[in-house]
């Protein structure tokens, strides 16, 4: 019996040290820290194809692991994904390498205006090339809640939907909905701001105005009609309308009035990173207008692409959550990196959360 | 050559680097920070009555899921074990059968369930899915030990004329507490720091102590990975002493231990 204890835990130890072994790659091959179902696969064929050099994806689930994968001098990735504040954070940490534009000429079709935004995080574009954004809102079902409704954020505080109302189980993105709703900014760090917004959460849950507090489940649930109402990013909201791909054509979305979080997603090449070059043919790559199109079809999200627009499909250009206005934009703010004032936040939530 | 040896890498190389020193890394960040000493997250987490629900919570879910799955795996156990062997295996086969799919997958099978009947996205249906995951795990124990019982103990008890429920009461159970003790611990203990499920069927309606120390440590500020890593802390705590307790019940027996399966 002892033997054989021994030996699964022989097993057992062996295969602890595989992802030791897997990290240990060649020449050809270049690695990237992406979401998952956040790049078309086709397109990483194509670049091989093209170039010969293999994109090896690596998965994760919230900026905060991409955060701490790139936090370590031993960082394996060539190229990551992370969103705004986190970009931020890293630009702060030094963990990011500058990027030689010379070997990105297709920077030339990213919006300018959206490059502008992103100098927010990252002051004369230096450090990070935009991939996707969007903007935080409210989806909801045309058949289920009136017209004359819709238009602010007091839409998720609306007692005549109570039962039919999804909150997003994150921290910023809830507490965001719930400042701006009681007239705050989003980047606050005033205690009194911040208690204020949380007992308006607070507010929903005694009230039992809010279904469920959830993370990826809102998409399929609002997909089923199981709720009217979804505080949503519209790329979200766009996989969910697409009835190509199991969505519900009686979806919509609006961006409240109040203004609202733009977000971004942009790709950065770690410091470590000893492929930068590779790295860097990658991302001229992809802001290839073909490409570019190809790769928005399929993640949904907008695109910064200039081109992209013309080769899309019409879902999408005639979608309210894709087509965001430039009125829109201009209403919204993006999240900072709080450093360690999130505290206030996460006590705040956890008067929420009991 | 020495059996014992054959343990030397499990003891001087798994235990070290695989479950002692993260217990250090989170003890060291539940009362340090930026290298400082400090009370300042333990004074957090009993200073007010924040975490006492989702600790609550936990304890409930945890004792309601131990009880409810002895309830249902003792006499599961007890049907098995008078069954024929062969029977008995492919029954028993029924129950393991569900562990070989992914328990993520079978919590999404229920949240499909639970959103059928209404009841998606309450204290009832974390604790559903908790039973449903954990019972394997009370029966298996409990399956064996009731397997390895001397037939003819229960036979000499009718012969000196005990009923089936005497005999049940002074024969088949006291020799039985093994099994049930690490039944209980095997569900108990996991199922005090589940999160998974109460994340996916909860809705936020129903908190447990895991979903808070993982929301903590995924944050990724040290001033709240602290305050998750003195949660953990706790918990682990709450573990040793329920193992304690167990411990003694099995001592007070006076019946043999290390029979988990």
């Amino acid at each position: 019996m002892k033997k054989t204890i021994a030996i699964v835990l022989a097993a057992v130890m062996a295969f602890a040290i595989l992802p030791l072994l897997a990290a240990c790659n060649n020449a050809n091959t270049v690695n990237l820290l992406n979401w998952g179902d956040y790049l078309d696969p086709e397109l990483i064929d194509a670049f091989k194809q093209q170039t010969g050099y293999t994109v090896k994806e690596t998965n994760v689930t919230s900026n905060e692991e991409m955060l701490i994968q790139l936090d370590q001098d031993d960082c394996p990735y060539d190229m990551c994904i992370p969103s705004d504040y986190a970009v931020e954070r890293l630009i702060a940490k030094g963990r990011l390498a500058e990027i030689d534009y010379n070997n990105i000429p297709n920077i030339k079709y990213i919006d300018k205006d959206l490059l502008e935004k992103c100098e927010v995080f990252d002051p004369g574009n230096k450090y990070s090339v935009p991939y996707t954004w969007g903007i935080l809102g409210i989806m909801y079902n045309t058949k289920l809640v009136d017209e004359a409704d819709l238009g602010s954020w007091d839409l998720l505080w609306n007692e005549k939907y109570a039962g039919q109302i999804y909150m997003y189980n994150s921290i910023r993105d809830s507490m965001a909905a719930a400042l701006i709703k009681c007239g705050y900014d989003i980047n606050t760090d005033n205690e009194a701001e911040i208690n204020e917004a949380a007992d308006a959460l607070i507010e929903l849950k005694n009230k039992n105005i809010v279904q469920a507090w959830l993370t990826d489940d809102v998409k399929d649930n609002m997909v089923n009609e199981d709720g009217a109402i979804a505080l949503v990013y519209s790329g979200d909201a766009v996989w969910s309308m697409n009835t190509e791909d199991g969505g519900n054509a009686d979806l919509s979305f609006f961006v409240p009035e109040e203004g609202s979080n733009i977000y971004f997603d942009n790709i950065v090449i770690p410091v470590n990173s000893k492929k930068k070059d590779i790295a860097e043919q990658f991302i001229n790559f992809l802001l290839d207008p073909e490409n570019a199109a190809k790769n928005t079809e399929f993640i949904g999200y907008s695109s910064p692409n200039t081109e992209v627009a013309e080769l899309i499909d019409e879902f999408f250009t005639g979608n309210p959550a894709y087509n965001l206005t430039d009125e829109e934009k201009a209403r919204c703010e993006i999240f900072r990196d709080l450093g360690d004032k999130i505290e206030m936040y996460e006590k705040a939530w956890d008067r929420v959360f009991k | 050559m020495k059996r014992v040896r054959l343990s030397y890498p499990y003891v001087f190389v798994w235990m070290p680097i695989f479950i002692i020193a993260p217990m250090l890394f989170v003890l060291y960040y539940a009362l340090f920070r930026d290298g400082h000493f400090t009370f300042e997250f333990v004074k957090q987490v009993f200073a007010d009555t924040t975490y006492l629900g989702a600790f609550w919570n936990s304890l409930w879910i945890a004792l309601a899921t131990t009880a409810i799955c002895l309830l249902i795996g003792y006499p599961v156990s007890y049907i098995l074990s008078n069954m024929k062997k062969r029977t008995a295996a492919l029954v028993s086969l029924l129950f393991i059968l569900p562990m070989w799919m992914n328990m993520l997958l079978r919590t999404l099978a229920w949240k499909i369930i639970l959103a059928k009947w209404g009841q998606l996205y309450t204290p009832g249906a974390v604790l559903i899915a908790t039973i449903y995951d954990f019972l394997p795990f009370m029966i298996l124990p409990i399956y064996t030990t009731l397997m390895k019982l001397d037939k003819s103990h229960i036979e000499a008890a009718r012969d000196l004329g005990a009923n089936g429920v005497q005999t049940f009461l002074r024969v088949v159970l006291p020799q039985s507490i093994p099994g049930i003790i690490s039944g209980v611990t095997m569900v108990f203990v996991p199922a005090m720091s589940t999160f998974a499920i109460s994340t996916m069927l909860g809705g936020g309606e129903v908190v447990l102590l895991g979903q808070k120390i993982e929301e903590k440590f995924l944050s990724g500020s040290p001033g709240v990975i602290g305050v998750g890593s003195t949660l953990a802390i706790v918990l682990i705590i709450l573990v040793i002493i329920s193992m304690i307790i167990m411990n003694k019940v099995e001592k007070n027996n006076g019946t043999e231990g290390g029979t988990l399966w």
